[in-house]
C-alpha cells in the first residue's frame, strides 16, 4: 500500500448528505475482478448524461476540480454498501482523502486499507473548509496526518482524531494481512481453545 | 462489575489477540463469500501465495449477477463481464477447497438467506461477508458484519479481523403490533426514527416484546436492515424459536453437541444491569404500514402520510430532500396512497424467505394484478422456491400475473438483466431505495411483501389494511 504523509491539494465541495456507495460507484462497474480502472466511473451517474457525455455542472467535471485530491462532503458519506469498489475509484480518480462530519463504517474502514484518509471534523470547521474547497484551484487544504490537522487555503487549522493503529499502517504503507499473519501463534492457541468449548463450530 | 450485553459475550468469546491500544483480532466462524467482492481478495492471495486458513468455515455462493429466468444455466443468459465474475468463484472455490453452492445447486440462493437455511449461521458466532446486509444472520444472535474486499481477504488469510470494539445500542419495541403491521415495518420505522446515520459506531439489539414475537424470518428482515440505519451488526438474542429453527439443519450440530451447543446459546442474552450507550424504545401499536418516499432508506412515512416538504427539513437534509422529491417524480402534499407505480418486486435478502411469499399470496390469492403491471417474485434461494411451490403459493402468484423466478439477487441491485428503465416506479420488498439502485433513473418505493402484493393489485401505494 502507498504510504500517506503530508498532502496538499484541491478540494472538491459536495455538500450533499448521505452520499451512498450507489452514487460513488454504481453497480454496473462491480463486474470487474480487478481493483484499477474505476476512476473514469467514479460518480458515474451524476457525473455523466444517458449518452455519456459530461454533465458541466458537476463538480469533478468543473476546469478547478478535474484534478482534486480532497473531497469536502455532507454528513453520513459513504453509507450503503461494504463494496470496496468506492474507495477503489476514488483512489483511481485520485482522490486521497475525505472530510465529513462523519462516514459509514465499513467506507470509513474500507478507505485506510486502500491508503486513502478519511477525516471526521465537526460541523463548523466542515463548513469553513467546504467554504474553502468552493474558491476552486487556488485553494490547497493541507492535510498532515503525522500531526492529525487539516489547514485550509488561509492557514486555519484543525486537528483531527485517527486510531492510533490505523495511522501507523497508513503511515507507513503497511499490509496490515502481514501484520496478522505475524500473530499465528495467538490464533492457533485461539483455535485450540475455542475448539474445544464449542466443538460444534 | 456491571453485567454484559449480548453482544459482549459474543465479543470476549471471540478475541483471539489484543493489542495494547485495544484493537483486537476478531476470530470469524463463518466467512460467507459471493461473487462481487471476492475475485480481488483471492487474487491477492494468488499474489501472495497465500492459502485459506480455515476452508471449513467459508461458504460460497454466487448470487448478485445471476440471472433468475428459466434456463439460466445457459451461459448465453449472463453478460460476459457477470460470467466471468461467476466462473472465478467456481474455480477460486474448487482451488481453494471452500463449500460452494453453484448455480446448478437447488440450495443456491442470497448468501443471507442459504446461510441460515443450511445451518452455517448458529447463535453467538462471528460471521462476516463481504456484503453489508451480513447484518441479517444477528437475528439468529450471532455477531453478523459485512467487510470490504481487503477484509475478505484478511479472514481467508487469517479467519480473523481487526476490530475495535463497537458501542451498544439496544432498540426495544414493546407491546403488540397492529394488523397489517410486519417485520418490514418495524425495522423501516426504525430507521425512520434514528436516520440512516443513528447506528453507526455501534452494534444494535433489538429486544421487546414485538421482536419476541416475531418469527425467525421476520427478525432476519428486522436485522438485515441494522446497516440502513448505519450500525454494522444488529443482533436479537436466541430463544426457543431460534433453538428451533436451527435444530436438524444440515451444518447444525447434532445429538449431544446440540445439546453441549444449546447450553452455551441458553447464556447467550444481555444481563438485566448491563451497560446501554443508546437506548431507543418505540411502542409497538404505534407503527403503522410504512413505505418510503425519498431516495434514503431513512425517508419513512406511514402510508396514509403525504409526501413531504423540502422545508419540513434542517440543515442538508434539505437539499438532500429536494434532490430526492426530484429524482422520485414527487409533488409534497400528494398523498401517498396515490402514487401510480408500474413495477413490483419481491424477493432480495431482506423478504426472499417463505413468511414474506405466503403473506404476499395471503393478499393476491384469487385477485389480478393491475393491467400492464409488471411484477415478479424472486424466491431467496431454490430451496424456497420449491416450498413455495409445494404449499401452492406459487400458483397463486403466477394465477395473480406475477412472474415466478429463480434465486438470487436480482432487481434489488439490478446487476443482472432485472433493471428499472428511467422514470419508472417500483414498489420494492428490498432494502435500498438510492438513486439508480435498481437501474439508472428507475424509483423505488420500499415496503412489505403484503404491501408490494396490495400495491400489484391496485396500480399504487396501497395500505394493504383495505385489502385484508
Ligand atoms: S438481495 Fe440485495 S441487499 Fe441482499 S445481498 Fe443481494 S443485492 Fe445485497
Amino acid at each position: 500500500m502507498d504510504k500517506f504523509e503530508t498532502l496538499t491539494g484541491v478540494a472538491a465541495p459536495m455538500p450533499l448528505v448521505n452520499i451512498d456507495t450507489d452514487m460513488i460507484i454504481p453497480k454496473q462497474f462491480l463486474k470487474t475482478i480487478k481493483r484499477s480502472g474505476l476512476g473514469v466511473n467514479l460518480f458515474d451517474e451524476m457525473r455523466y448524461d444517458d449518452d455519456g457525455n459530461e454533465i458541466p455542472d458537476f463538480v469533478l467535471n468543473q476546469p478547478a476540480y478535474r484534478s482534486a485530491e480532497i473531497l469536502v462532503a455532507g454528513d453520513n458519506f459513504g453509507c450503503g454498501s461494504s463494496r470496496e469498489h468506492a474507495p477503489w475509484a476514488l483512489k483511481d480518480f485520485g482522490i486521497k482523502s475525505v472530510i465529513s462530519t462523519s462516514f459509514a463504517d465499513i467506507f470509513y474502514n474500507n478507505c485506510f486499507k486502500n491508503g486513502i484518509l478519511p477525516i471526521v471534523l465537526p460541523q463548523e470547521q466542515v463548513d469553513i473548509l467546504m467554504e474553502d474547497a468552493r474558491k476552486g484551484e487556488n485553494a490547497r487544504i493541507t492535510v498532515d496526518l503525522e500531526n492529525q490537522t487539516v489547514t485550509s487555503s488561509d492557514g486555519q487549522s484543525f486537528g483531527f482524531e485517527v486510531d492510533p493503529f490505523k495511522k501507523h499502517c497508513l503511515l507507513e504503507g503497511l499490509d496490515d494481512i502481514g501484520l496478522s499473519l505475524e500473530k499465528s501463534a495467538s490464533i492457533d492457541a485461539f483455535e485450540a481453545k475455542a475448539g474445544q468449548a464449542r466443538p460444534w463450530v | 462489575m456491571t453485567g454484559k450485553t449480548l453482544y459482549d459475550k459474543i465479543w470476549d468469546a471471540h478475541v483471539a489477540h489484543e493489542a495494547d491500544d485495544g484493537t483486537c483480532l476478531l476470530y470469524i466462524d463463518r466467512h460467507l463469500v459471493h461473487e462481487v467482492t471476492s475475485p480481488q481478495a483471492f487474487e491477492g492471495l494468488r499474489m501472495a501465495g497465500r492459502s485459506v486458513r480455515a476452508p471449513d468455515k467459508t461458504i460460497a455462493v454466487p448470487d448478485h449477477n445471476v440471472p433468475t429466468t428459466i434456463g439460466r444455466e445457459d451461459p448465453e443468459q449472463m453478460t460476459e463481464d457477470s460470467r466471468i465474475q461467476v466462473e472465478a468463484l467456481d474455480k477460486n472455490a474448487k482451488d481453494f477447497g471452500i463449500h460452494y453452492y453453484p448455480v446448478s445447486d437447488i440450495r443456491q440462493g442470497i448468501v443471507h438467506i442459504v446461510g441460515p437455511e443450511q445451518g452455517w449461521t448458529l447463535p453467538g458466532m462471528t460471521v462476516v461477508c463481504g456484503d453489508s446486509h451480513t447484518a441479517t444472520h444477528g437475528a439468529f444472535g450471532a455477531l453478523a458484519h459485512g467487510i470490504g474486499t481487503s477484509e475478505v481477504e484478511h479472514v481467508l488469510a487469517t479467519q480473523t479481523l481487526i476490530q475495535k470494539k463497537s458501542k451498544n445500542m439496544k432498540v426495544e419495541i414493546t407491546g403488540k403490533l397492529r394488523p397489517g403491521v410486519t417485520a418490514k415495518d418495524i425495522t423501516l420505522s426504525v430507521i425512520g426514527a434514528t436516520g440512516t446515520a443513528g447506528g453507526t459506531g455501534y452494534v444494535i439489539e433489538y429486544c421487546g416484546e414485538a421482536i419476541r414475537d416475531l418469527s425467525m424470518e421476520g427478525r432476519m428482515t428486522v436485522c438485515n436492515m441494522a446497516i440502513e440505519g448505519g450500525a454494522r451488526a444488529g443482533l436479537i438474542a436466541p430463544d426457543e424459536k431460534t433453538f428451533e429453527y436451527v435444530k436438524g439443519r444440515p451444518h447444525a450440530p447434532k445429538g449431544a453437541q446440540f445439546e453441549a451447543a444449546l447450553d452455551w446459546w441458553k447464556t447467550l442474552y444481555s444481563d438485566d444491569d448491563a451497560h446501554w450507550d443508546k437506548v431507543i424504545t418505540i411502542k409497538g401499536e404505534d407503527i403503522a404500514p410504512v413505505v418510503t418516499w425519498g431516495t434514503s432508506p431513512e425517508d419513512v412515512l406511514p402510508i396514509t402520510g403525504a409526501v413531504p416538504s423540502p422545508n419540513d427539513f434542517e440543515g442538508g437534509k434539505v437539499e438532500a430532500a429536494q434532490r430526492s422529491l426530484d429524482y422520485m417524480g414527487l409533488e409534497p402534499g400528494t398523498p401517498l396512497s396515490e402514487i401510480e407505480i408500474d413495477t413490483v418486486f419481491i424477493g432480495s435478502c431482506t423478504n426472499g424467505r417463505i413468511e414474506d411469499l405466503r403473506a404476499a399470496a395471503a393478499i393476491l390469492k384469487g385477485k389480478k394484478i393491475k393491467d400492464g403491471m409488471r411484477a415478479m417474485v424472486v424466491p431467496g434461494s431454490g430451496l424456497v422456491r420449491a416450498q413455495a411451490e409445494e404449499e401452492g403459493l406459487a400458483d397463486i402468484f403466477k394465477d395473480a400475473g406475477f412472474e415466478w423466478r429463480l434465486a438470487g439477487c436480482s432487481m434489488c441491485l439490478a446487476m443482472n438483466p432485472d433493471q428499472l428503465k428511467p422514470g419508472e416506479r417500483c414498489a420494492a420488498t428490498s432494502n435500498r431505495n438510492f438513486e439508480g439502485r435498481q437501474g439508472r433513473g428507475g424509483r423505488t418505493h420500499l415496503l412489505s411483501p403484503a404491501m408490494a402484493a396490495a400495491a400489484a393489485v391496485t396500480g399504487r401505494l396501497t395500505d394493504v389494511r383495505e385489502l385484508m
